[in-house]
């Protein structure tokens, strides 16, 4: 018998597969960028899961946004990185301080 | 039981593969173990009886937004080995944290199995209507209620793609781009002249 304990446990190891992909690799962007996917993933399956467990389509709706954002900044973050490249040559992380941030 | 075994086929292999994306070497290899993952978590979601956020999640993840990764890991020219220098530095601090989120959400999971907040049921207000299909449910939730925020959703879409336009868009000196006032302003009898040549003379260009 699957309950929503089943699911909720799935997209809690997802979101901390993610965060640790972030700390993993540091220094490479792309990577990065795909940790944040599957964090946004994770948080889409507990939506989704939820939805269907309280026969609630809001929650499916909002996954829908949380889609659409998500595939926003996907675009954007790699826009970002295509420019950042050409001026760079490289897309180590570590030393993106030009702004003095 | 078929739907016991599917779930817990699609949530070891969604699990692998995240393993598999943030462990790889190869950006790449990155990707398509992403592309696995959202896969299987379609898989999941059509279980629960959600296929329209399933297949929309294959035809933007998949479709779109991993083949968006492909052209940047593939167009960019990385030294991939020297990005991964700090991967063994970082793993005791990643692990850490990592140990701390599972165990703060293990608590709270705990906590909702032991009886959740009581914050109110759904008032059954957006329940999905009997006998539709989750599609048209979905539809008509969106289209209704929704309509506003679906339409901000779009305009947010568009935003992002004049941005990635502006950001990545550059004009390059030796490109010879459509100048269209200089088209316009140009007369047929610029261009072109009669002539009747004679016999055997040729024509001077």
């Amino acid at each position: 018998m699957i309950g929503i304990e089943h699911y909720v446990v799935v997209s809690s190891i997802l979101f901390v597969l993610g965060v640790l992909g972030i700390f993993l690799n540091r220094k490479n962007v792309i990577v990065i960028l795909m940790a944040i996917e599957l964090i946004l993933l994770s948080v889409n399956i507990n939506f989704v899961a939820f939805s269907a467990f309280l026969d609630d389509l809001v929650g499916q709706v909002f996954a829908m946004f949380v889609l659409t954002v998500a595939a926003a900044e996907a675009a954007i973050g790699l826009a970002i990185l295509v420019t950042y490249f050409r001026g760079r040559g490289s897309i180590a992380v570590d030393d993106v301080n030009r702004m003095r941030g | 039981m078929i739907q016991t075994l599917a779930f817990y086929l699609f949530a070891v292999l969604l699990i692998a593969s995240a393993v598999f994306v943030i462990l790889s070497r190869n950006p790449v290899h990155s990707v398509l173990w992403l592309i696995v993952a959202f896969f299987n978590a379609a898989g999941l979601m059509v279980l629960v009886g959600a296929e329209f956020i399933a297949m929309l999640l294959v035809i933007v993840y998949v479709g779109a937004v991993a083949v968006l990764f492909l052209f940047v890991v593939m167009m960019l020219d990385i030294d991939f080995a020297e990005l991964r220098a700090g991967f063994i530095k970082n793993f005791p601090l990643g692990i850490a944290i990592a140990l701390v989120l599972l165990a703060e959400l293990v608590l709270g999971l705990g906590a909702y199995q032991a009886g959740a907040l009581q914050l109110g049921a759904a008032d059954g207000a957006s329940a999905a209507a009997l006998g539709v299909s989750n599609t048209a449910a979905i539809g008509a939730l969106l289209y209704t209620r929704y309509l506003f925020l679906f339409e901000a959703a779009g305009m947010l879409l568009l935003v992002a793609m004049i941005g990635a336009i502006v950001l990545t868009h550059r004009q390059r000196g030796d490109s010879r781009g459509q100048n269209v006032s200089r088209q316009n302003q140009r007369r047929p009898g610029d261009a072109t002249r009669n002539e009747r040549p004679e016999v055997g003379k040729g024509v001077v260009l």
